[in-house]
């Protein structure tokens, strides 16, 4: 799991006691501008609810008439920054924003697509299909031997493969266009139709082996003289090719396999991890 | 009378997966409003650093989200150790209308698609 994040400033759009409200059209532009660039907005008026406050310091912007109040955090955690925006356009206001920043790092959209799997555990029953299937270790296993996505960063960007093996339709990808990998509901028709899928790209993780070794036992009889490794290999690249040609998988993700060697140690390694959570339970 | 719910906006900033056309008309009713709410660039991408912000936020009381699908939305937080309360509603920008949306965050009833 990734865990550095990079936020340095809330910005809170004021508009309460004390200042003039923006037209309603320059507000939306502003704050549109700055969450396509990776900020988050408070908007505060008069008498409504706030948001706790974390630990990142504030941008205070309000129209003030040049009076802008110097505020300090009663605290002493956080920083508070106070600008006048009176009679700025949205554009300034922005650059402004960002000049207020500086160089400090900032997580920004454009750089980094969020895609990992994320597990719907209300059907999860556990069963440790996903850990079995990934090639790329983003499954683990809690202390509790629960099935848990740890190390989303390993997952292989608009590669949905392991949400079509869940028996349960329980692995979802928030970014997946369609449903219900994307968290749409699931039908009974929808889960069927996911657990015939589950038929095809099983052949890409640990499965893979068990269902190329009952191909190759009944291919056997007919390439006996000629069967070696490097036909089960290719044909196994057949496989996947043709997971890739059909959409199930993108081809980065075909060029980024482990070596043979490695995936069948990764499919051992992971098959001994679900099967002592599986007894464990 | 209870307290007003704490609205949520995500604008999916990093990847185009909630129609333009609704995220920006959902986030400009809200600025027509007076009603003030929190705005965050990316759900998910707070989720997959595991945001100390997601805490704030599921922590906050009565929430009103406007993201995409709920079951996504749910998953995330609780991936990220933040779990939603049960009672949070959720919008879903891919499904409905920002007409829709909108009415059911700023309205003072529990909105009903959750």
């Amino acid at each position: 799991m990734i865990t550095h994040t990079h936020r340095p400033l809330r910005v809170v759009l004021y508009e309460g006691s004390g200042s003039i409200q923006l037209p309603a059209e320059s507000r939306a532009k502003v704050m549109m501008a700055l969450l396509d660039k990776g900020y988050t907005v408070t908007r505060s008026s008069l008498g409504a609810p706030a948001m706790p406050h974390d630990e990142r310091n504030l941008l205070v912007l309000g129209a003030f008439e040049g009076k802008a109040p110097a505020l300090e955090d009663a605290t002493g955690k956080i920083t508070i920054d106070t600008c006048d925006i009176t009679g700025l356009e949205p554009d300034a206001i922005v650059a402004l924003v960002d000049k207020s920043r500086g160089e400090k790092t900032m997580n920004e959209p454009g750089k980094w697509k969020p895609w990992f799997p994320v597990i719907d555990y209300s059907r999860c029953t556990n069963c440790m299909q996903c850990l079995s299937f990934c090639l790329f270790d983003v499954y683990g296993v809690s202390e509790d031997n629960k099935i848990q996505v740890q190390n989303n960063d390993n997952c292989k960007t608009n590669c949905p493969a392991c949400s079509r093996v869940c028996p349960e339709v329980a692995i979802m990808f928030p970014k997946y266009q369609a449903g219900p990998i994307n968290g749409d509901e699931i039908n009974e028709h929808e889960a069927g139709r996911e657990k015939i899928k589950v038929d095809i790209s099983s052949l890409l993780g640990g499965d893979i082996y068990s269902a190329l070794k009952d191909r190759s036992a009944a291919a056997k009889s007919r390439f006996s003289k000629e069967r070696s490794p490097d036909k089960a290999l290719d044909e196994r690249k057949k496989c996947l090719t043709k997971l890739v040609g059909d959409g199930f998988i993108p081809a980065d993700v075909l060029a980024s396999l482990p070596s043979t060697e490695e995936i069948l140690k990764k499919a051992e390694i992971a098959k001994a991890r679900a099967a002592a959570a599986l007894a464990a339970q | 009378m209870s307290p007003p719910a704490t609205i949520l906006y995500c604008r999916c900033a990093y990847a185009q997966v909630v129609p333009t056309g609704v995220k920006n008309d959902v986030l400009q009713k809200l600025c027509d409003s007076n009603a003030s709410f929190e705005t965050v660039s990316d759900l998910c991408e707070m989720a997959a650093h595991r945001d100390p912000r997601l805490q704030a936020i599921a922590s906050c009381g009565k929430l009103r989200i406007a993201a995409c699908y709920p079951r996504a939305v749910k998953g995330l937080f609780q991936q990220a150790g933040f779990p939603l309360p049960a009672d949070t509603e959720i919008l879903n920008m891919r499904t409905q209308t920002a007409q829709e949306i909108a009415d059911a965050l700023l309205s003072a009833e529990p909105a009903t698609a959750a």
